[in-house]
């Protein structure tokens, strides 16, 4: 079956079964392998990408049911080329990733936290990003990224280090 | 990099053509005095030229050559370099050396190695090349080189002259590498780089999703491959609908290969070709397998508990340390304590699912993989398949997530097995289920511990009866106990004695192996003793420790190895000790009913840590991590500071995570649990709410730290469980625990 698919702005188009989850279709097709695929049931969040700006399970979307939505994913997470989105200087700034694996779906999941509640406190974090596992146990680092993005959006302090 | 003013002897093109090699520069001077003899020490090992690459440009190019899994190396290690090559680190490149033992010296990244075993080689490496640098700096200004110094990519004269390096590569180029005693190292008080907080080299890539890992990987023409393996270890392959699975859409090939009757190794299975990821999974659930379930489809984890309870009075199969007469200490004990511990099994469970891409073609083959130890893949391939090593190209990808799981090459051998049938490049991807039930797990186990105290509290008594579990007669990875092992050696009457079950149940080395489970059952049980003593944790255990300031390896019965415990600087360990607790205001804080502290520490991988947990456990039994405050011991520098912290506050997070949730059910030879839902890690919302980790510099060589700090999490936080509720939890996970208290 071909879909036509907006992803990251752009319109793509593939030929898959219907069936075929989001993930693989963005990662063997499309050839953004910035989503991860973790656990391919929902569990671990590595696969999280955006639908119409709302975070969702790349590997529990089938492509069928993706339609008109957009599909924002990592690659497209930056505002424009050769810039960063506040997170992703925050993520360098406060070296956040150990191996980095998690990284793509912990940073969609939280750019739409902020998007929504740009100043979170630890609960608010906890809460949104409790579904992106962390196997190397970032998760401090990510609580601070979070907050440290959050000000870097508010235009305050200057890059550290 | 700083502008070079001074004109250039060749220009970049005449120096290329003069270099004949591609990339250019000073890379080529070392090859060349390395094929004569020249400077290069003996034994061929140590071969600057393949690190380092400076262009005519000044750009830097330094060669990583350890695999990279998260545990920072590709970053700390090259830093090393930049620092005595005294180059801004924002005119370096890193880039990733393929496997290439011959030229690299040792790849292999496992029991925190790393650091050690290329520390001091890396200092002499970069400070050789900018003694060569300078050289070509007087050279070319007819001056002393004495009057010159190397600073920040630039080499000035005491007049005030000034190149930059690449001015200077091609005068550099022609010099003979200078003998060791010739080159001066940095001092430490002059390091710009090392002990500051540097970002990962490969940031930039991470956070914007560029391909980067195994899993990533796209070649032109790649096919994609499933490999399905008996759920019960080692069982084979009987027959599969493998006529019906070849007409299912986008599968190219289905075929079952026989193994090598090894499950560390070539396991049996059904290999899957398809056109995507997903027509291999798809056909996948169609594939209909006939096993040879073999004799490990017998035996369960439940089953070895009750037989190791049945015989945890009777003596061991092997007496691995007896020092005394533990029998008699114990009758004429003050007081006494006894104990079961027990710990399951548990997975790695790397995020990124085990993968590998290969291609064979011409009888050679060209692998992509994320692993730990590639020698030891390439040496499978060659053993199990037959392709010469000679043959074999093995390229290291980033990995997501090592913890010792990929020190196993068995999904790497299955990849190049596979692409030996496919005409095409192919990439082998794991299910997350295939993840969990085709590890080379951490080893269960249980321990029997007795303790006797003296009417002074002292301990003058230590009994353990270790049950464990191996293969053809050894323990597995992490599942042998080491007679010197802490507290043996310290304890005058002291027996330790084992029994192992013979499994067919893959193990491997998990993250700090063995020291990760001992360290909790040992402090734990400290813990109870100091209790039982009515003193102070801390207290208890520094006079445990004593006063002597080293203690020697050996000495006991048994053939134990003793090789972590070894000699051990019980003076390093006493004040890393008093350091954390210092640092955590041990002793000096009041906790409400259902909150405490605790206190461990442990020594391995060269390293001394400790550690205090501060936690509070609701009436209902909710336990969080408050503050947990780690102190290490790693010698004189840290590398890069913000990769050293990392790496421990993901330890403290990774023993947490090991201990409130993580089993794994055995039973008739397979393992239950196959995904996340089953088998939970631990998440955002139970990592502790502050992590601090602090550093002791001390006069010792530099050593690791991807393991070191994980032993002592797990008892530390018991042990404030026990401060903030009286509970004693003596079972791994907590998850089975009951810590409702009233
Ligand atoms: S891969 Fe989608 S949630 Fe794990
Ligand atoms: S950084 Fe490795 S899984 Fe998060």
């Amino acid at each position: 079956m071909k879909y036509s698919l907006t992803v990251n702005g752009a319109n793509r188009t593939v030929d898959v079964a219907p069936d075929t989850p989001l993930l693989w279709v963005l990662r063997d097709h499309l050839e953004l392998t910035g989503t991860k695929f973790g656990c391919g049931i929902g569990q671990c969040g590595a696969c999280t990408i955006h639908l119409n700006g709302v975070p969702a399970r790349a590997c529990m979307t089938p492509v069928s049911t993706v339609g008109r939505m957009k599909v924002t994913t990592i690659e497209g997470l930056a505002p424009a080329a050769g810039k960063l989105h506040p997170l992703q200087q925050a993520w360098t700034e406060l070296d956040v990733a150990q191996c980095g694996y998690c990284q793509p779906g912990q940073l969609m999941t939280a750019a739409a936290l902020l998007r929504d509640n740009p100043k979170p406190t630890d609960e608010d974090i906890d809460g949104a990003l409790a579904g992106n596992i962390c196997r190397c146990g970032t998760y401090t680092r990510i609580r601070q990224g979070i907050k440290r993005a959050g000000e870097i959006l508010a235009g305050g302090k200057g890059v550290a280090q | 990099m700083s502008a070079s003013t001074a004109p250039r002897a060749v220009n970049r093109r005449d120096f290329l053509k003069l270099t004949g090699l591609a990339g250019g520069g000073l890379a080529l001077a070392f090859q060349i005095r390395s094929a004569h003899g020249g400077a290069t020490p003996a034994g061929g090992e140590f071969r600057p030229n393949a690190f380092i690459r400076l262009a005519p440009s000044g750009a830097v190019t330094i060669v990583s050559k350890q695999p990279e899994m998260g545990q920072g190396v590709k970053t700390s290690l090259p830093m090393i370099i930049a620092e005595q090559l005294e180059v801004p680190w924002s005119a370096v490149t890193i880039e990733q050396g393929d496997f290439d033992e011959k030229l690299y010296g040792g790849q292999s990244a496992g029991g925190s190695r790393s650091t050690p075993n290329n520390y001091d080689q890396f200092h002499l490496l970069g400070a050789t090349v900018r003694t060569m640098l300078v050289e070509a700096a007087a050279r070319t200004w007819k001056v002393p080189a004495a009057e010159c110094q190397a600073v920040e990519g630039t080499v000035v004269h005491s007049s005030g002259k000034k190149l930059g390096y690449g001015a200077l590569a091609a005068t550099a180029a022609t010099l003979e590498v200078p003998a060791k005693e010739n080159v001066r190292l940095k001092e430490p008080k002059d390091f710009k780089l090392l002990g500051r907080r540097i970002a990962q080299v490969d940031t930039p890539r991470i956070v914007t999703g560029q391909p980067l890992f195994g899993l990533d990987l796209q070649l032109p023409g790649m096919l994609y491959a499933v490999y399905e393996k008996c759920p019960a270890f080692g069982g084979k392959a009987v027959s599969a609908n493998l006529d019906f699975v070849k007409t299912l859409p986008g599968v190219k090939d289905a075929f079952i290969l026989e193994g090598n009757g090894k499950v560390k190794e070539l396991n049996p299975g059904v290999a899957i070709v398809a056109d995507s990821t997903w027509a291999a999974f798809s056909a996948r659930r169609q594939l209909k397998v006939t096993w040879d379930e073999g004799k490990v489809a017998g035996e369960s984890w439940d089953k070895f508990v009750a037989e190791a309870r049945a015989k945890a009075a009777e003596p061991g199969q092997r007496t691995l340390r007896r020092d005394g007469d533990v029998a008699q200490a114990l009758a004429g004990a003050a007081k006494k304590v006894s104990a079961e511990y027990l710990y399951p099994f548990i997975s790695h469970a790397n995020l990124e699912p085990q993968n590998t891409t290969a291609h064979f073609r011409d009888g050679k083959l060209e692998v992509w993989s994320p692993t730990q130890v590639p020698a030891a893949g390439v040496a499978m391939v060659t053993r199990v398949l037959g392709i010469p090593a000679d043959k074999i190209t093995l390229h290291l990808t980033r990995a997501g997530g090592g913890f010792g799981r990929r020190i196993g090459a068995d999904y790497l051998v299955e990849a190049a097995a596979i692409a030996q049938r496919v005409p095409a490049p192919v990439k082998l991807t794991w299910s997350r289920e295939d993840d969990l039930r085709h590890d080379q797990y951490r080893p269960g186990g249980l321990h029997f511990l007795q303790g006797g105290l003296d009417a002074q509290g002292r301990v003058t008594a230590w009994k353990n009866h270790f049950f464990t579990f191996g293969e053809g007669g050894q323990p597995g990875s992490g599942g042998s106990l080491s007679p010197d092992e802490f507290p043996g050696r310290w304890i005058p009457n002291f027996l330790a004695e084992q029994t192992m079950f013979d499994t067919g149940w893959p193990m491997g080395p998990w993250r700090a192996p063995g020291s990760c489970v001992f360290s909790w059952v040992f402090h734990s049980f400290i813990d109870e003793l100091a209790h039982a003593a009515g003193r102070d944790p801390l207290a208890f255990r520094l006079d445990l420790l004593g006063t002597r300031d080293e203690m020697p390896a050996g000495g006991g019965g048994g053939g134990g190895k003793g090789k972590q415990g070894g000699g051990y600087s019980v003076a390093r360990m006493r004040n890393i000790l008093k350091f954390t607790a210092e640092k955590a205001d041990w002793g000096k804080k009041q906790f409400p009913r259902g909150s405490g502290a605790g206190i461990a520490f442990h020594f391995s991988h060269q390293g001394y840590f400790a550690q205090v947990a501060e936690v509070t456990v609701s009436k209902d039994g909710q336990l969080r991590v408050d503050r947990f405050v780690s102190g290490g011991d790693v010698g004189r520098q840290i590398v890069n500071l913000s990769g050293a912290e990392n790496q421990v506050e993901g330890s403290v997070v990774d023993g947490l995570g090991a201990l409130l949730t993580q089993e794994l059910n055995i039973e008739r030879g397979r393992v239950v649990q196959g995904n996340f839902h089953e088998y939970p890690l631990i998440r955002i919302t139970e990592a502790p709410a502050k992590i601090e980790t602090h550093f002791l510099s001390t006069d010792h060589p530099t050593t690791g730290i991807g393991e070191p700090a994980i032993p002592p999490v797990a008892p530390a936080v018991c042990n404030a469980i026990f401060a903030a509720t009286g509970k004693r939890v003596r079972q791994m996970p907590l998850s089975r625990v009951d810590l409702r208290w009233s």
